[in-house]
């Protein structure tokens, strides 16, 4: 049996049927086709599916899809904003942060969650905020550069 | 991140060198690039694997009409799906190897041979459901005692795991059954002799743990065989090529019968490269007339994938009290998992492979036991042998009272020198990699004045006594390869140039291959368009490995570019109306030599239908034809051991390596990087688990402990510069050598640190624990 689910996916109302058991992870892939956010693990340990639900970082394969009912979550397909790539994203590019990209989105949705909380990490804040993110490629020199870098415009000069 | 230049002359390039923004970064910052579990399809089927749970056991008998009978199930397969394999063999590129033994693997025959071994396969109309139906599948088992321990399965009275198995010694066939695969040795000079001539001989044994490549993506396959018998599959993979090879062989048809599309891929590390998933999806596809999609989980990954062997190795050193090696000896037992064919002959190449010793014998086994079947992994086989070598140098030098940079440049080896197996270096930057890590800041600062700011290592005050530091240094080799790659290319009307490859990108390679032709052709990177296609679309290009892609497809880019040069040349000249002699060409600027007329490569891109039409080349390369640059590296590093706890910090990192030439920088050193940080993972924390019944106890990200961004600090590559002869940029492999040091550099530090060695991997918290009880009591 299916139930109705309604939420605020980056910015739209949206609605769709999952079943009970179906994580947040599950639903944005399968069932909306938002296939960015990605499966590493599926027991919350890699990161990959890191989404923000109510601006808070979660990973999706441990949260059900029933418990976005009503609320507000942001993927990596909301990141960038009318065609203008987020300053995380820009910053990634520029680094080159990322090799096989697996753990891209999930980085750039939880370094978003670190900047708005903290504007302006210092490099130990950032790797503490990350240490929920596992990138097997990178050795995370250049992620942790690119999000340090990215602070500035991110903050909007704040 | 600095960059050296010496050796031969280095040309001065506009693009080469340079950091391009990568052509498919947007779309993989965007969460638009498509991985191989991001496909969606009408009709999609939904599979999964039932998986052994024991680590050895006859199958007695499979019964599936329970989980047939559920709604929504289509279909189960078992190894007695593929067609009779009798007693086929095949060659896949790297020697021949049984049919029997590739299906048996990915579903297995008589046996299960490890936990986790894949028994069949199940298609439903969604996941759940064929997650519900592998437990509605009876299997009978025999359980059998399992063999977990390389020694005890080189025991006679060892549990066999395949009856026929015979030793092949060094060239013989024995007569008995066994776990030893095969007995391999390399030899020079005398060793005797050079025993003879040491004054002190070091004797010490090492040993490695299994561990796993550790990619984030986990496997998928989907398979679509049409009524037809047209079979495609997509899938994520390091070789589309090496994917319809094998499938094509397992299901026993033709080549032309099997299209794979390369999705993206998410990490291989070497562990992408065999076929798992493909093979039972298409046999599923081929039972229920429809697309078939698998993906494994994390624990299937673990258990149920190639790892990479764990070890035992014996090394033997004589050396002279003025820092000189006389003779090396080497016996290596490596795990090849349940299937013959571990590293251990890469592991006896590169075992000795930065030195020069006259005296040299090295013996190798490949010996099966019940774990996985392992696969290559980041310069497979070459991490533990180091980690065996380098300790003892570290040891000689201690004894000699020779700095540890000092003892490499004796003993270090470079052109003319003959390596074990054969081989005499050509042009090769050992030395300078060890001259690159003595001028750098990091060998010569005080180790007590912590570098960077580390936050999140230091600890309470009280606590700082206890705080010990060292730093050690290593030496690492990967011979890299070449293989074939081919490419195409298409002059487009706005100056832009599509090329075609069929090397997969795992880290970049779209554009390290691009602005290879671009330099030729001397446009900016940024107008090629590189594109990775299925194997119908390109020509047979070779595996995402050994650190071949940026050095072999760019030759075939290379290649191309300069075809494409020489077509424009030609149009120049039937545009002009003189002789394709007449017109010169540099940096992309075609020109009549008597002057007077000039064209970008641009503006004569648009005039292309006036003269002759679309310019558009293929080219493929044989690589090993032109030489590979071999890699070599030099690693410091900097620990603190928490001497209560046993808990290793890496304080500071400084891998120097000789990259021939980089083309992109930041990319060079992101492998680097990465590979460094898989080797601290390999030196510190990752090891596979088992019980006494061979039953993995970790196969989580959990419980397998892999480095996180809180566990490193940042990681300094330098860059050093000898070109490769055999490249006309001079380029040398890049993604794999940066691994092997690692392990052996922290031990070394650690040694400096605690007073005692550690010798056994992973050096975990409870290891350097009990090494500091011992030393103190
Ligand atoms: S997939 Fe969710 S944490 Fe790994
Ligand atoms: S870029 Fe491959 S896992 Fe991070």
């Amino acid at each position: 049996m299916k139930s109705h689910l309604t939420f605020e996916l980056n910015g739209e109302a949206t609605e769709t049927f999952c079943e009970p058991r179906q994580s947040l992870l599950e639903v944005l892939r399968d069932e909306l086709k938002l296939t960015g956010s990605k499966e590493g693990c599926n027991n919350g340990n890699c990161g990959a599916c890191s989404v923000l639900l109510d601006g808070r970082v979660v990973n999706s394969c441990i949260v059900f899809g029933l418990e976005a009912q009503g609320r507000k979550v942001t993927t990596i397909e909301g990141l960038a904003e009318g065609g203008t790539l987020h300053p995380l994203q820009q910053k990634f590019l520029e680094h080159a942060a990322l090799q096989c990209g697996i753990c891209t989105p999930g980085f750039l949705v939880a370094a978003k969650a670190l900047l708005d909380v903290h504007p302006h990490p210092t490099e130990a804040q950032a790797r503490a905020w990350l240490a929920g993110n596992l990138c097997r490629c990178t050795g995370y020199d250049k992620i942790i550069r690119a999000v340090l870098d990215a602070a500035p415009s991110a903050s909007g000069g704040k | 991140m600095s960059a050296k230049t010496s050796g031969a002359k280095i040309g001065t390039y506009q693009v080469i060198g340079t950091r391009p923004i990568r052509h498919d970064g947007v779309e993989k910052v965007t969460g638009r690039a498509l991985y191989g579990a991001d496909l969606q399809m009408a009709g999609l089927l939904h599979g999964r694997v039932l998986r052994s749970p024991h680590a050895h056991a006859r199958i007695l008998s499979i019964d599936a009409s329970a989980a047939l009978s559920m709604p929504g199930v289509k279909a189960v397969v078992t190894t007695a799906d593929f067609p009779g394999s009798g007693n086929r063999v095949a060659d896949l590129g790297e020697g021949t190897i049984k049919v029997r033994d590739l299906c048996a693997n990915v579903l297995a025959g008589e046996k299960a041979l490890y936990r986790g071994h894949a028994i069949a396969g199940v298609a439903a109309t969604t996941p759940q459901v064929a997650s519900e139906a592998l437990k509605r599948i009876r299997v009978e088992y025999e359980v059998l005692p399992p063999v977990m321990d390389v020694l005890e399965a080189m025991k006679p009275g060892a549990p066999i795991l395949q009856p026929d198995l015979r030793t092949e010694d060094l060239g013989e066939k024995g007569s008995t059954p066994t776990n030893v695969a095969k007995h391999l040795r390399f030899e020079k000079g005398d060793i005797a002799q050079g025993f003879r001539e040491a004054e002190r001989i070091f004797e010490e044994e090492f040993k490695t743990s299994m561990v796993h490549q550790g990619y984030i993506e986990p496997h998928n396959g989907t398979a679509l065989w049409n009524p037809g018998g047209e079979l495609t599959i997509w899938t994520s993979t390091q070789g589309a090529f090496t994917v319809r090879d094998q499938v094509a062989t397992m299901l026993d048809v033709p080549v032309s019968r099997v299209k794979v599309v390369p999705m993206e891929i998410g990490g291989g590390f070497g562990g992408k490269i065999p076929v798992y998933l493909e093979p039972v999806a298409a046999l599923l596809s081929r039972k229920t007339g429809r697309p078939v999609k698998l993906l494994m989980d994390r624990t299937e990954v673990f258990e149920g994938t190639g790892p990479t062997p764990g070890t035992v190795i014996r090394v033997k050193m004589g050396a002279r009290k003025d820092g000189r090696i006389t003779a090396a000896q080497a016996w290596l037992a490596y795990e090849a998992g349940a299937f013959a064919g571990s590293p251990v002959v890469c592991g006896m190449m590169c075992i000795f492979a930065p030195y020069d010793v006259a005296h040299q014998l090295i013996d190798g086994y490949d010996v099966l036991l019940n774990k996985p079947k392992t696969a290559p992994y980041r310069a497979p086989g070459a991490t533990s042998a180091a980690f065996a070598t380098e300790t003892v140098l570290d040891q000689i030098s201690e004894w000699a009272g020779i700095d540890p940079m000092k003892i490499r440049r004796l003993n270090g080896a470079k052109e003319g020198t003959r390596r074990v197996d054969g081989l005499v270096y050509p042009r090769i930057g050992y030395l300078e990699t060890v001259e690159a890590a003595c001028g750098h800041p990091h060998w010569t600062a005080d180790i007590e004045k912590l570098p960077s700011p580390q936050a999140h290592t230091v600890s309470t005050k009280a606590h700082r006594a206890n705080l010990l530091h060292g730093r050690g240094v290593a030496s690492g080799f990967w011979f890299n390869i070449g293989l074939k790659s081919s490419c195409m290319a298409s002059v487009n009307p706005d100056g832009t140039v599509c090329l075609v490859e069929g090397s997969t990108d795992i880290g970049g390679t779209r554009t390290s291959v691009a602005m290879q032709l671009a330099e030729v052709l001397g446009i900016s990177a940024e107008d090629v368009k590189p594109q990775v296609v299925d194997t119908n679309t390109v020509g047979y290009t070779d595996v995402t490995g050994g650190s071949r892609v940026t050095f072999a497809t760019g030759l075939a880019a290379i290649e191309a570019a300069r075809q494409i040069e020489r077509q424009m040349i030609d149009r120049a000249a039937a545009l002009w109306e003189v002789k394709p002699g007449d017109v010169e060409v540099s940096r992309g600027c075609y020109r009549l030599r008597a002057g007077g007329k000039s064209l970008t490569f641009k503006e004569l891109s648009g005039k292309l239908s006036d003269c002759g039409g679309p310019v558009v080349t293929q080219v493929t390369v044989d690589a090993d034809k032109h030489g590979v640059g071999c890699g070599f590296a030099t690693h410091v590093v900097d620990v603190e051991v928490d001497a209560d706890t046993g808990k290793v910090t890496i304080l500071r990192y400084t891998a120097t390596q000789d990259v021939g030439k980089a083309i992109h920088p930041a990319y060079v050193e992101g492998q680097i990087q990465g590979g460094v940080a898989q080797g601290i993972g390999w030196a510190l924390n990752e090891e596979y688990y088992y019980d006494l019944q061979g039953r993995m106890q970790n196969s989580s990200f959990l419980d397998y402990r892999m480095p996180t961004a809180l566990d490193l600090p940042m990681i300094e590559a330098v860059l050093v510069e000898v070109p490769n002869p055999g490249h006309p940029f001079g380029v040398r492999g890049v993604g794999e050598v940066p691994i092997v040091p690692p392990p052996a550099a922290i031990a070394n530090a650690i040694s400096r640190a605690i007073g005692t060695r550690l010798r056994t991997l992973p050096m975990s918290p409870a290891r350097v624990l009990e090494a500091i009880l011992k030393r103190s009591r």
